[in-house]
């Protein structure tokens, strides 16, 4: 039995005929912050999508505390603790940001236990706290973005899937994005981030895999990803 | 009867067959909401609350007008169960006919649901025959502003357009109330909004799915009860007619929109009553068809619609 969060063996993932993922592998350790970097269509989000079960794997295993989730249907995985903000953040917008929200908490009885999240992610994104009965698809695309991520913290999950939660923000929200990543791993939430900020996400990361057409061609400590020659080439925009 | 009374005659009269109607819209609108599917068998369980309610009250014996007690309990006993079944049988179309074919492309489940409805009408024939349908006074029938209010006039208002408000309304009111303030109807609108993202919530889609059809066929059985004791007379087919009217109805209030659907019902209800006044009833339909085409063509989105990303 593996020890590992979350785990991916020999992962293949498929849209119809395209073989989108080949053959991936990857943990995610208790406690951790791993970032799956790589370039655009490399699979990052099919990656993310076949953990949260919208894209079944056609081979392969994942598996979350030992027990296997893939081909589970995405409600039983959220259900059984992986908490989600995907790309293009799907917020409802004809909801409002406290009924986003709430949806966040869809599996959860512990009325209590709510209360004292939704005050967790107005302690995070102050802003949501003053938006609270504005329709999702009036904020704007950081706003939306908190509410992403406080939404998917509202399940109080045990693995938190970041679908690049800074894409598309003006420089002062990714810091504060990042910063908040990093805030919400000191208080023990395990992250799995994808970015294609590589520069930040390695920097808040304490491990990292990157991802290339499908396959891991590189893994490791952040540290040494971040001094790594084909990842500073490749990806930090260095010659 | 002066002008004047026939025109309240008129706006009385399309009040309540609006409200039927905005009963059975509900379910067109609730389903094209959550799965982009015009359920065009939906009209026929108008029919099928109709038809069953009638079996129930004579599997009970009753023959005529109840009264006192009776009335109460049997009334309220077989509008939930024609309710239940109705509901249910909606919930077993979608399974058998529908759910296979969620992934396919969108014209697929629609041709199926033409099909699904001939199925569900030759059913019906088989059942009650193919001719006129008479059904009984069961609930009192007192002319109420005549002999409650001795008013002198011929502006007819009866309990039975009393019990038809009576029902239509709370109904209404539940359902909003469900989808605005409840968990569930919540889940129900953020499924409608985008399908994946309520997944990743923990929300069951499919169920979600299931009860839309189940209150959405519950709502067109009471609707098809209701209008029996209403009108007193139906047939295997009055679920084309009003199922026509009431589609009419959610489109022009805008589809996927609960509130449209209410509003469209109340003025294609309106509509409907002035046309059969003051054109004639042969008309009507065409008129119908008329607004359904201009609406289609000039707002599709509809009253209250605002486009493709944001329903329910
Ligand atoms: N729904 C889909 N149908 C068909 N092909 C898809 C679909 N989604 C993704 N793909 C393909 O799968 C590959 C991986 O896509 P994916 O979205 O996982 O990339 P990504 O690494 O997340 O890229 P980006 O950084 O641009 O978000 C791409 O070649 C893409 O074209
Ligand atoms: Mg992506």
């Amino acid at each position: 039995m593996s020890s590992h969060m979350l785990e991916l063996q020999n992962v293949h993932s498929f849209y119809g005929h395209i073989h989108a993922l080949k053959g991936v592998s990857l943990h995610v350790d208790q406690g951790e912050i791993v970032t799956l970097i790589g370039s655009n269509g490399a699979g990052k989000s099919t990656t993310i999508r076949t953990i949260s079960g919208l894209l079944h794997p056609r081979r392969g295993t994942v598996t979350l505390e030992g027990q296997s989730i893939a081909g589970l249907p995405a409600h039983q995985v959220a259900g059984l603790g992986v908490g989600q903000a995907p790309e293009g953040r799907w917020i409802f917008p004809k909801l409002t940001v406290l009924e986003n929200l709430e949806m966040g908490a869809f599996s959860r009885k512990d009325t209590d236990g709510i209360a004292d999240d939704l005050e967790y992610a107005f302690s995070l994104f102050p802003r949501l706290k003053e938006r609270l009965n504005q329709q999702g698809g009036t904020l704007s695309g950081g706003e939306q973005q908190m509410l992403a991520i406080g939404r998917a913290l509202m399940a109080r999950p045990r693995l938190l899937l970041l679908d690049e939660p800074s894409m598309g923000l003006a420089p002062m929200l990714v810091e504060l994005i990042f910063d908040t990543v990093a805030s919400i791993n000191r208080q023990g939430m395990t992250i799995l981030l994808v970015e294609q900020n590589a520069l930040m996400a390695l920097q808040v990361a304490h491990r990292g895999y990157v991802l290339q057409t499908g396959e891991i061609v590189l893994g490791g400590d952040a540290k040494e990803l971040q001094t790594n020659e084909q990842v500073r080439k490749a990806y930090l925009g260095e010659e | 009867m002066s002008p004047t009374e026939v025109l309240i005659q008129q706006l009385l009269n399309g009040l309540t067959i609006g409200a039927y109607l905005a009963l059975i819209a509900l379910g067109y609108t609730m389903v094209y909401g959550i799965i982009e599917l015009i359920n065009f068998a939906h009209g026929d369980l108008f029919t099928f609350g109709f038809l069953i309610s009638l079996s129930l009250f004579r599997l009970y014996g009753a023959t005529g007008t109840l009264v006192g007690f009776e009335l109460v309990w049997l009334f309220t006993t077989v509008l939930l169960l024609t309710m239940l079944l109705t509901g249910i049988l909606n919930v077993v179309i979608d399974r058998i006919a529908y759910k296979p074919l969620r992934k396919a492309p969108r014209l697929a489940p629609l041709i199926t649901a033409v099909g699904m409805s001939f199925a569900l009408e030759n059913i019906f024939a088989n059942w009650y025959g193919s001719s006129q349908i008479n059904y009984p006074d069961f609930f009192p029938r007192i002319d109420i502003l005549r002999e409650w209010f001795q008013m002198d006039t011929y502006i007819l208002f009866t309990t039975q357009d009393l019990l038809l408000v009576g029902v239509t309304i709370p109904l209404m009111i539940g359902l909003r109330f469900f989808i605005q303030r409840t968990k569930l109807g919540k889940a129900m609108r953020a499924s409608a909004q985008n399908a994946n993202a309520a997944a990743i919530m923990g929300i069951n889609v499919e169920r979600v799915i299931m009860i839309t059809f189940f209150i959405g066929g519950a709502l067109a059985g009471a609707a098809g009860m209701i209008f029996g004791n209403f009108l007193h007379t139906g047939r295997y087919l009055m679920g084309f007619d009003a199922g026509l009217f009431a589609f009419t109805a959610a489109v022009f209030g805008g589809i996927g929109n609960i509130t449209g659907a209410m509003l469209g019902g109340l003025i294609i209800g309106l509509i409907k009553a002035f046309s059969d006044q003051y054109l004639a009833a042969q008309w009507t339909r065409a008129v119908i068809f008329a607004i359904l085409i201009l609406v289609l063509v000039f707002r599709p989105q509809g009253l209250l619609g605002q486009g493709e990303a944001e329903k329910a």
